[in-house]
């Protein structure tokens, strides 16, 4: 079969590898018809999460056809239409039992802090991801779900985790009705992060970033009042002055690790990996909140320290939350918002690239070109 | 103002905002939302196993010391090879709480990538680190437009290309500089 495989940071191709097994009874094989390339696929490609191997796949977002399935799968057949949260989940260990699906304790042998999370790296487990014409999916009863006849594959390949983890970003928010959100960073997450603020009733909602087309999208998509912190000499300050010298309720850190707007942090991260991430969204995120206020971290870091204000955090009473989402947790609530008409996450979607073209995805998408939100690609030609 | 006990006024909620904005409080209830409360232990999974069956263990299958055992399912792409499963094994010796488990798992993922570079070389494909960059997405997708003003992150995005082939040039002069060394220690033997 065709995959893209990691040949180092910066470098990645399609090659010919071997079409997965079942390895365990409850796997299921499922050819692909729709993946993505998410913001945090940038932090493996430019080689900032350790044990990121060369000859691995990434994609942990996509969608496909159950192609086989293990000796004890009940739930699912060859030839039913599936989505696949991110999350790779046991259902049963201790997390699980919770709800804490992200959390699961027995799919990462590497790390006992991560879950599992396909194509992301041995830090999360090992497993070879959906950017490719096949992919190995365990607990086959626990994570697939049939996509509903009515949604098409493109906004259901967006609530594999783009779409979730925005609304879950917003829930932790902890949004009261006439609350000031902000939200730093226009990508995918954090716009229907925006949007979902909107959802838990918010008064106010403002979004951050310095790339004016996503300005531009926050605006449309997510009826945000928008910044481009690029044109302040202190986009904290500005954020105090437009709310009254108090701060944001609610702050939302949808960028993550390599985030820009002080040279040195990003630098000492997303360049020299000298630190997990660069963490001047989250720093923003702790100073712009009102005191007591929350602040939500959506955004991926690696497992190494970062320079976080944490201090700040401290005097001002902060409520910090945060952790990867447990997807199929959101899904029948994003479902109905989806048919409802409340949420039309294929409306982000900017690009579609043949899997063969996928090393020209990643430049252009890391690169920000051609106005890019959000690529899918199309591992069997769909 | 924050200087005095009166509220700062919240945004006034109107049926122009309601209207505005499809499904603007449809969750307003915080106990009516998906993650709420965090733990929650009514929640169907689809799961008919109290612990798993365990995946076969066909090779050594390297873990964190903070695991008491080998959890029943893992990935199986890529194990450890050369001296970057040297450097990744002997990571896996400290705990996640370490640095060092952090630190020789990045140094591991440099050398994997040179390690694999030279011995792409000896196979039918060797690396292109020219394709492999996806450059060549610059001559489809409006790169001066992309640039112009502040649409791009023009702070940072000039040092990628040094990231990205500075090593290759690097490379390319230790070896021409090492050839020419030997030849003239050679030289002078004769």
């Amino acid at each position: 079969m065709k995959a893209m495989v990691y040949r180092g940071p910066y470098e990645i191709r399609v090659e010919d590898k071997d079409i997965p097994r079942i390895e365990h009874p409850n796997d299921a094989i499922v050819r692909v018809t729709r993946a993505a390339i998410c913001g945090s696929d940038l932090h493996l490609y430019h080689g900032m999460i350790p044990d990121t191997r060369v000859g691995s796949t990434f994609g942990h977002e996509f969608v496909g056809v159950v192609h086989e399935v293990g000796p004890s799968v009940q739930h699912l057949m060859p030839g039913a239409r599936v989505m696949v949260p991110f999350n790779i989940f046991c259902g049963t260990c201790y997390f699980c039992s919770r709800g804490l699906y992200s959390n699961c304790h027995n799919v990462n042998p590497n790390a006992t802090a991560v879950g599992g999370i396909y194509g992301y790296s041995h830090t999360c487990g090992g497993y070879d991801g959906g950017q490719a014409e096949f992919v190995r999916v365990p607990f086959a009863d626990v994570g697939p779900s049939p996509i509903p006849e009515w949604m098409s594959e493109e906004d259901a390949v967006m609530l594999t985790d783009a779409v979730p983890t925005g609304y879950f970003g917003a829930q932790l928010g902890d949004i009261g009705e006439g609350d000031t959100v902000v939200v730093f960073g226009a990508g995918p997450v954090g716009l229907v992060a925006a949007k979902s603020a909107w959802l838990m009733g918010a008064g106010r909602v403002i979004v951050i970033d310095h790339l004016e087309y996503r300005l531009e999208k926050a605006r449309t998509f997510a009826h945000a009042e928008t910044y481009n912190f690029l044109e302040y000499d202190d986009i904290v300050v500005h954020l105090k002055k437009i709310t009254e010298g108090l701060g944001a309720d609610v702050v939302i850190e949808a960028v993550g690790a390599e985030a820009v707007g002080n040279l040195t942090q990003h630098v000492a991260a997303a360049k020299l990996k000298l630190q997990g991430g660069s963490p001047v969204a989250l720093n923003w995120a702790i100073d712009s909140a009102r005191k007591a206020g929350t602040v939500s971290v959506l955004g991926a870091y690696g497992p190494i320290f970062s320079a976080v204000k944490f201090g700040d955090a401290m005097q001002k009473g902060l409520t910090l939350r945060m952790n990867q989402c447990p997807v199929k947790r959101q899904w029948p609530r994003l479902f109905e918002h989806v048919r409802n008409g409340y949420l039309k996450p294929s409306d982000l979607i900017t690009h579609r690239i043949p899997l063969e073209h996928i090393a020209e995805g990643y430049h252009l998408f890391s690169n920000k070109l051609d106005n890019c939100i959000k690529s899918l690609l199309t591992p069997n030609g769909a | 103002m924050p200087y005095t006990a009166n509220q700062p006024p919240k945004v006034l909620i109107t049926d122009e905002l309601k209207a505005r904005i499809p499904g603007w409080g449809v969750d307003l209830n915080p106990l009516d939302r998906p993650s709420v409360p965090r733990e929650r232990r009514d929640l169907i999974t689809g799961a008919h196993w109290e612990f798993p069956e365990r995946q076969e263990e066909k090779v050594p299958r390297e873990r964190s010391v903070e695991h008491q055992m080998l959890p029943p399912v893992f990935g199986t792409t890529c194990p450890p090879k050369g001296l970057s499963g040297v450097i990744r094994r002997r990571a896996y010796t400290y705990s996640e709480g370490r640095a060092a488990h952090w630190l020789l798992l990045i140094l591991g993922d440099r050398v994997d990538a040179w390690e694999s570079h030279v011995r792409s070389l000896a196979s039918g494909r060797p690396d292109n680190p020219v394709t492999e960059s996806g450059v060549f997405a610059e001559f489809r997708n409006h790169p001066v437009i992309s640039r112009k003003g502040r649409k791009a992150d023009l702070a940072h995005v000039w040092m990628d290309p040094v990231i990205v082939f500075g090593p290759w040039v690097g490379a390319a002069a230790a070896v021409v500089l090492s050839g020419r060394a030997l030849a003239r220690a050679a030289a002078r033997r004769h």
